[in-house]
This record gives structure tokens, C-alpha cells and sequence, in this order.
């Protein structure tokens, strides 16, 4: 492989323009409604930041994207597939939809490079041999390969954060989804967990991305969205979010984390 | 002026260390000798008593116990006279001369004498089997695999209960006895329960409420009922409903009662391991595409079952003690043969039954110890994923 190809990642095209549409999506756990007429549509190519006091929905909204979480009115259509009870419609769209978690959720049992290959193998059908070559590909991407022969529970937090990104990446998934990736990381981990998100946006990922880092939504957001009691209150391209938020509970939000 | 680093701190607001401290020895009385005595058993006062107590007992206990197996036992002789104080005016330890006499019969029971060398065959067949699967680096694995859970039990049916088509005549099992039996029904019990708990475990965790209703009954029934009445059950009131053609092997029927019984045991055992995988290891596992059946068999269980180890052994310890109580609906395991054999006039010595029980402590404690400690390197060598 040259080192140009080695150092791009080529996201899988979409079927569709559209990577996400939620129409009308509601969620309730039990009694308790979490989510509220979300309407979002993404488009391919456009990176989303999620923002939002703790308990507004952020992480449940983008779960509900890959199913971990169910909808239970609205609609969900990931790439033109819309998700149901239907559980074909649901492992095709996990195979296209790449996830990066608050705590990593690597497996612990495994090494990272068996953390990376899992899939390719079981999901993807692909032999050892090459599986083996397309994780070393996306360690070497994400700055470390030569910790594939470890285990997760021997890395920091920052470095399994990036071997979680490329697990996900191995699977060449079309959209990419990042639950708050740095928010449990040493402040001297996250830069590095973030630079390796600001290159896969400059790669033309699809991504939506829950966090608070908001030096990394300026960077390379297309639009940032803010939710409060699991609706969304305001949505704009990253200039005018931060420069003029129009709804006061944005305002109030942006004047208690920008100090 | 030189200041000694130290004071830096105390006698300057500002400080800057300018010289690093390089690591030194631990003090004397934390390593050698002295230092595990003092941290292990000298450490408070309630240790130093604790300590002082074991060790009165072990001066008690170990004595009378190399007395009574090695110094005064009586090691050769034909008859119960050999073992007799009365007759051979001394103190008398173990008769060890009963033991020879009637350790084929502790090892086959009533199995054919001529027929033996099937047992023996099995029995040969058995290590292989185990050693190649509890041998972690050994050669095809796989191949160790398919020998156990389908040549070995196959195998071991023809070899055992015969095969007249090719020669093998017929043993019927209640001339099955002793370390046979015991070692029988404890390979199917332990063989049997992991995978049938396992699949209770999952089952009582199902979404689907029937599996789940199901799998609880299962467990709750089987585990609310002591053993001896699954046994009981199995050997007295199933010929009640069955017609004598029909009624299955009695042998057989224990092993099913134990079968069952301690995959009710497994099945909570391995639940407690799935409860503690985090629900980031599922939703790991989902978000890459795992489907269910993937996802537990390469994610949840093999961690789940690492955590339970100790848990699963304890349980298949039980369970090997267990097969004793098969004693109780006559089936002859190694228990029930030296049960019988101590009571044989030609040996009624009183120290007879002392010497029987003696053998068949060792021999519990060999196997039960034997499993805790393969358990105890399997957790060393699967501990590897848990340095942090």
C-alpha cells in the first residue's frame, strides 16, 4: 500500500444523499419522554455537532441511529434503509454505521488488533490474513500500530479511545457516530483522540458527534445542533450558532461552558 | 551557600527541584524471611493468636496422622488377624492389606474380571482425552475436541457397556461399581452442565418471556429439590409410569438427575458472570455488527465464563462429591464399594472402616484438589487482558 493511500481514508459512498433523516422520531423510557419530534436530516459528507446539558437526549438521539436504543414513533432512514423491529434492516445498517463510545467499549479479552478484526471476520466473512492487513491499515492511521499485540487494559485512555476509532473505521463504514469520544479522557489525551477526528472530517466522513468540545465544533463542524429536555432547541452552521444563538436557552448554555 | 535539596521547601516560597531522587531499598523488615513472617502471620495481635492456634492444631492433628496412616499400620497380611491388637499385641494404625485385597473391587466393582481391560482402556482413553483438553498449548485442540465430546463418549459406551456385533459382550451396569461409576457419572455431569447451564443462563436472560419462563422453572424447580430426591425421583417413581420394557437403565437415570441437577447450579453460576459484563461490551459487540449468537459466543461469554472459573469449579467440585449420593438408590460408586467391603467379616477389624474412609478421603481430595488448582493456573494464565 503507498504511503498517500496510507494516510487517506476513502469513506464508503452513500446509496443515497441523504446519510440520516429522523422524521418526527419520539422515545419514551417508560413514562418518562426522552425524546421530542426530533427532525434532523444529514446529509452525506456533513458533520454534526450534538450539544446540550446532560440529560437532554444527545446520546439517546444518535443511538437511536444504529438501533442501540429503539424509536418508538417517527421515523428513522439511515441511508435509505429505514430501521424497524425488522433485524435484517437492523445488522445492515450496523455494518454501515461506524460507533466510538464515551468509554471505548473495547473488549477487554481481546488484543486490540483482534479488537479491530473481529468484525471483518465475522461480519465481513473476509480471511484472517486480510483482515489482519486492513486493521494494521487504520492503527497505522490512528498513530498506533505497534500496540496492535497488546491488550486495551495496557493503553491510556487516549490510545484506546483511537484504537476504538479504528475499529469502527475497519468496518469502512459510511457514516460515523461519536458518543462524547473524549469526555472521559485525561485532559492530556484529548487532543490527540480529537486530531485524529479533525482528520477523519477532513477526509469527508459523515459524522455526528456528541460533545462539548467546542474548539472542535468551530474546527470542523458543517452545523451544530443543541438539545435541552430531549428536544431539538437550535440547529446552525457553527459561525452563527456560537456568534448569534437565537433561542435564550442556547444563549444561557453557551455562557456556561464559554468562559 | 548550599542548601541540602530537602529544606528547598520549607525555607523558599518558590521551588524548583533541580536534582532527582533516585529509588532506594526498602527497609530490612519488609523483604526476606523475617518480613513475610511479620507481614503474613505477625501482623496484629488477632493474626499472632490466629497463628498460634493453626499451629497447636497442626502439632495436634499431623502426628496422629502419620501414626495412625504410616508408623503403626499394618502393611502386609492375609486376614483380619494381620490388623487385630488382640492378636499381635500392638498398637495398630491402618490396614492397608484390606485396601490391597479389595482395591480392584474399589476400582471395577462387580465389572467382569475377564472384562476389566475395557475399563482399563476406557480409563486410558479418558486421560487422553482430558490432558488434550486441559493441556492449553497442546497440539490441534480442535481435533482434542471433537475426540472428547463425540469419539470419547461413543467410544466409551461401546467399550463399557459392549457391543455384541464386534465381539464385546454385554455389561450390564449394576455390576458397574467403584472408581468407575464415580468417575462416569461425574464426566457426564461435568460435560454435560456447562453447556446445558449456559444455555439456562441465557435463556432465563431472554427477552422472549416464554424461554425465560421456562428456563426459570427449570432452575428454581431443580435447584428448590435436594439431589437425593431427584434421585430418588429418577430410580423409584419413573418405573411407575413406564412400562418395564421402556424403563431406561438405572445407571442412566442417576446420571441424568445429576445432569440436570447441576446445570440448574451452572445456570446461576453463569448468570452471576453475564450480570457483571458491562452493557458497553454489548453494545461494543452490536455496534460493529456482532448478531446475538456472535456476540455471545466471541464478546460476552468468554469473559463472562473467565470470571466465573472459580465458581464453575466450586460447582463441579460439589458435583463430584455428589455422585456419592447415588449410594442411596444402590448404585455401587467408589463410596458404596468401600461401604460394602468394610463391613466384610473377613476384614471386620476396628480399624477397618477408618482405613476404607481414609482411602476414600485421599481420593475425593486428589480429584477435588486436582480441579481447583488447573482452575486456579487457568485464571493466572486468562488473567494476561486484566493488567491495567
Amino acid at each position: 500500500m503507498t504511503d498517500d493511500a496510507a494516510n487517506q481514508i476513502k469513506p464508503s459512498k452513500l446509496e443515497t444523499p441523504v446519510a440520516v433523516e429522523m422524521v418526527g422520531m419520539n422515545k419514551w423510557y417508560g413514562d418518562f419522554h426522552v425524546l421530542r419530534d426530533i427532525n434532523l436530516r444529514v446529509m452525506g459528507g456533513e458533520r454534526i455537532v450534538i450539544c446540550g446539558p446532560s440529560g437532554s437526549g444527545k446520546s439517546t438521539m444518535i443511538r437511536c441511529i444504529n438501533r442501540l436504543e429503539e424509536h418508538q414513533s417517527g421515523r428513522v432512514v439511515v441511508d435509505g434503509v429505514e430501521l424497524t423491529n425488522d433485524l435484517k434492516k437492523i445488522d445492515e445498517v450496523r455494518r454501515e454505521v461506524g460507533m466510538v463510545f464515551q468509554h471505548f467499549n473495547l473488549f477487554p479479552h481481546l488484543t486490540v488488533l483482534e479488537n479491530c478484526t473481529l468484525a471483518l471476520i465475522w461480519v465481513r466473512k473476509l480471511p484472517k490474513k486480510r483482515a489482519d492487513e486492513i486493521a494494521l491499515h487504520y492503527l497505522k492511521r490512528v498513530k498506533i500500530p505497534e500496540q496492535a499485540d497488546k491488550y486495551p487494559g495496557q493503553l491510556s485512555g487516549g490510545q484506546q479511545q483511537r484504537v476504538a476509532i479504528a475499529r469502527a473505521l475497519c468496518m469502512s463504514p459510511k457514516i460515523m457516530l461519536f458518543d462524547e469520544p473524549t469526555s472521559a479522557l485525561d485532559p492530556e489525551m484529548v487532543k490527540e483522540v480529537l486530531d485524529t477526528m479533525v482528520q477523519l472530517a477532513e477526509d469527508g466522513m459523515t459524522m455526528l458527534v456528541v460533545t462539548h468540545e467546542m474548539g472542535f465544533a468551530r474546527q470542523v463542524a458543517s452545523r451544530v445542533v443543541f438539545m435541552d429536555e430531549g428536544q431539538i432547541v437550535e440547529a446552525n452552521v457553527p459561525e452563527e450558532f456560537f456568534a448569534h444563538p437565537q433561542h435564550e436557552r442556547t444563549k444561557l448554555f453557551l455562557s456556561q461552558i464559554l468562559r | 551557600m548550599t542548601i541540602a535539596e530537602g529544606d528547598l521547601a520549607v525555607t523558599e516560597i518558590a521551588f524548583v527541584r533541580r536534582a532527582q531522587i533516585p529509588p532506594q531499598p526498602p527497609p530490612v523488615a519488609m523483604t526476606g524471611a523475617l518480613g513475610w513472617l511479620r507481614a503474613n502471620l505477625l501482623s496484629t495481635p488477632f493474626n499472632i493468636v490466629l497463628t498460634i492456634i493453626i499451629a497447636l492444631l497442626l502439632i495436634w492433628a499431623i502426628p496422629e496422622l502419620l501414626k495412625f496412616l504410616l508408623i503403626d499400620a499394618v502393611w502386609s497380611g492375609a486376614d483380619r488377624d494381620a490388623c487385630r491388637e488382640i492378636v499381635q499385641h500392638r498398637p495398630i494404625g491402618a490396614c492397608w492389606p484390606f485396601v490391597y485385597e479389595r482395591a480392584a473391587y474399589f476400582v471395577y466393582g462387580s465389572y467382569p474380571i475377564p472384562l476389566r481391560w475395557r475399563v482399563n482402556v476406557f480409563f486410558a482413553m479418558l486421560a487422553i482425552g482430558v490432558a488434550w483438553l486441559l493441556w492449553l498449548n497442546a497440539p490441534r485442540r480442535d481435533l482434542g475436541a471433537i475426540y472428547f465430546f463425540v469419539v470419547l463418549p461413543i467410544g466409551s459406551f461401546i467399550l463399557l457397556h459392549g457391543f455384541p456385533a464386534i465381539g464385546l459382550p454385554v455389561v450390564d451396569t449394576v455390576l458397574w461399581g467403584g472408581v468407575l461409576v464415580t468417575i462416569v457419572l461425574a464426566s457426564v455431569g461435568i460435560v454435560v452442565s456447562l453447556p446445558v447451564g449456559i444455555v439456562l443462563a441465557l435463556g432465563r436472560r431472554s427477552p422472549k418471556p416464554a424461554v425465560r419462563l421456562f428456563s426459570v422453572i427449570f432452575i428454581e424447580f431443580v435447584r428448590g429439590v435436594p439431589l437425593i430426591t431427584v434421585l430418588f425421583m429418577a430410580s423409584v417413581m419413573l418405573p411407575l409410569f413406564v412400562p418395564q420394557q421402556y424403563e431406561p437403565d438405572k445407571l442412566l437415570r442417576a446420571m441424568i438427575g445429576i445432569a440436570l441437577f447441576a446445570s440448574a447450579y451452572m445456570a446461576e453460576v453463569v448468570r452471576a458472570g453475564l450480570q457483571a459484563i458491562p452493557r458497553g461490551q454489548y453494545e461494543g459487540a452490536m455496534a460493529v455488527g456482532l448478531r446475538y449468537p456472535q456476540m455471545m459466543r466471541l464478546i460476552i461469554l468468554p469473559q463472562a465464563l473467565k470470571i466465573t472459573i472459580p465458581n464453575i469449579v466450586n460447582t463441579y467440585i460439589g458435583l463430584f462429591k455428589d455422585t456419592s449420593l447415588v449410594l442411596i438408590i444402590g448404585i455401587f460408586d467408589f463410596l458404596h464399594t468401600i461401604e460394602v467391603a468394610r463391613i466384610d467379616p473377613k476384614w471386620a477389624t476396628p480399624v477397618t472402616s477408618t482405613t476404607g474412609y481414609a482411602v476414600a478421603a485421599v481420593f475425593y481430595l486428589i480429584f477435588c484438589y486436582g480441579m481447583s488448582r488447573y482452575a486456579r493456573a487457568m485464571e493466572a494464565r486468562l488473567a494476561a487482558s486484566d493488567k491495567r
